[in-house]
């Protein structure tokens, strides 16, 4: 599993950072941001980045399934 | 260093002269069809709001009234957030819907920026701010939050019955925003009159209002001198030094920022704080859990925020447009109403429930899109912080007579007198 924000879309609001510590943090003026690389989802924390995305009002946190993992899983 | 001659005038100086706004004829009274004539100022929707907003949601969710000048209200999720989006049909110069429109040249800066503001300029007087308002800055002043809550339930020792609006809640706001903009905290109580003055007075003659709201800027004034004489680390002095497009702010930017961070964390925090208590009181079994599950407090304070949210926002319509079936006139309002887009069941799965372990809840209760509220980590702060509180040290307590709750006009929605009986 992938994670991503949109800039365009996130305002701050902090749901994310507040749901799921451990995969988004924030700028210095309250933008989220990713602390995993690239995105990459620990399989232990796929559902506090599932949490965050259900929660953000602005539906600025994408969870995508990483294309590779699904082939190898498919 | 040159002396700042930014603020050597009177107060009269630090904003536009509301004479070149426009008063629009005050009509009061009864009701006749919220459809068609909804007044937000009267005891009927302090009392019924909500269900005001049920019923129309679902015959006529986007309501008009002739009053005001001519205001609008959307009540399904889809439309506020479609208003919220839509800076281009919609300006923030006017976000208090009442009979007094703030002068046209004023945007796209507004009275009280950012609030206040339209794009481009909002962006950058927010910018301004966001660094003294995310959730780490706020943290600092989470510990003598905390001290100042368990201060005010010491003080309710000995009585069975108090007043958790007026007693409690009402004072942890005044008290966070006073610490932050480096104000007296002995100035408190006149903080709640010009929280009044502003938000509650909407049916007063114009010339009332406007003599009230310069009390406020004179407060400010005195506030600022005191702070360019003895300068220190808090907000009043960041935003006098502050910087926008390589000048110092106008003196009105300054006492304007001033006036929005005074009046909008007050009432709001107050009412999500009192809502939350009210909940509690009247629903001993999610008292009961919250009391022993301290650890799923912060997802019941994200539905207290939905279910219970106390801010509508207003914008002005720009110019003539049809919109979404309805024809909006330029300069009507539109009451941008979080609190009935939080209870649309097209939005949220039994909207009209209030579940304290909701585990999706995408609310609107601090807003959608640019302008979200500034201080929405200050005021979750302070919600966890005076229910944690409330909770570890009064874990019994219950409506000590339900008729005699009231709430709030206007819009910022909440309990105003909440007697709870206590053990």
């Amino acid at each position: 599993m992938r994670i991503s924000i949109d800039p365009s879309l996130c305002q701050g609001h902090g749901r994310c950072y507040d749901l799921a510590p451990d995969l988004f943090g924030a700028d210095d003026e309250g933008y989220a941001t990713l602390l995993v690389p690239d995105g990459r989802v620990p399989a232990d924390l796929e559902d506090g980045a599932r949490l965050a995305a259900a929660n953000c009002p602005e539906s600025a946190v994408l969870v995508l399934r990483d294309a590779v993992t699904e082939e190898v899983t498919r | 260093m040159s002396v700042d001659d930014r603020f050597t005038s009177d107060a009269s100086t630090l904003r536009s002269d509301p004479a070149l706004g426009t008063f629009s004829e005050i009509v009061s009274g009864p009701v006749r069809d919220w459809a068609t004539d909804f007044s937000h100022t009267g005891e009927e929707w302090a009392r019924g709001a909500i269900g005001i907003w049920d019923d129309l949601r679902q015959r006529c969710p986007i309501a008009h009234t002739e009053r005001f000048g001519g205001a609008w209200l959307p009540t399904r999720y889809e439309d506020v957030a479609a208003v919220a989006y839509d800076t281009e049909h919609f300006s923030s110069r006017g976000i208090i819907a009442g009979n007094f429109r703030p002068p046209r040249a004023l945007a796209p800066v507004g009275g009280t920026p950012p609030i206040s503001s339209d794009p481009p300029f909002h962006h950058d007087a927010r910018k301004l701010l966001l660094p003294a308002f995310t959730k780490n800055a706020v943290g600092r002043q989470e510990e003598s939050t905390r001290a100042f809550c368990a201060s005010l339930v010491d003080g309710l020792a000995g009585r069975d019955v108090v007043d958790a609006a007026a007693d409690y809640a009402q004072h942890i706001p005044v008290r966070v925003i006073a610490d932050m903009l480096g104000f007296p905290p002995e100035d408190g109580p006149r903080f709640r009159r010009f929280v009044e003055n502003a938000l509650e007075g909407i049916d007063l003659p114009p010339e009332e209002r406007l003599a009230r709201s310069s009390r406020l800027f004179e407060y400010l004034l005195v506030q600022i001198r005191d702070h360019l004489e003895h300068p220190r680390e808090d907000l009043t002095s960041y935003l006098l030094e502050a910087e926008l497009h390589g000048r110092k702010l106008e003196p009105a930017h300054v006492a304007g920022t001033m006036a929005l961070l005074l009046i909008a964390g007050i009432d709001t925090t107050w009412s999500a704080i009192g809502a939350s208590l009210w909940h509690l009181a009247g629903h001993p079994e999610d008292r009961r859990r919250l009391v022993a599950e301290p650890g799923l407090r912060p997802r019941a304070v994200e539905e207290f925020l939905r279910a219970y949210a106390p801010v509508t926002m207003a914008r002005l319509v720009k110019d003539d447009v049809t919109w979404r079936g309805v024809e909006m006139k330029a300069e009507d309002w539109v009451l941008l109403s979080f609190p009935a887009a939080n209870r649309d069941p097209a939005q949220f799965e039994r909207a009209g429930e209030v579940l304290i372990d909701r585990q999706v809840n995408r609310h609107a209760a601090f807003g959608l899109g640019i302008h979200r509220c500034v201080g929405s980590h200050l005021a979750r702060m302070e919600l966890r912080v005076a229910l944690d509180v409330w909770l570890d040290r009064v874990p019994e307590f219950s409506l000590a007579d339900p008729a005699a709750v009231r709430w709030s006009t206007g819009q910022i929605r909440g309990p105003r007198a909440l007697p709870l009986r206590i053990g």
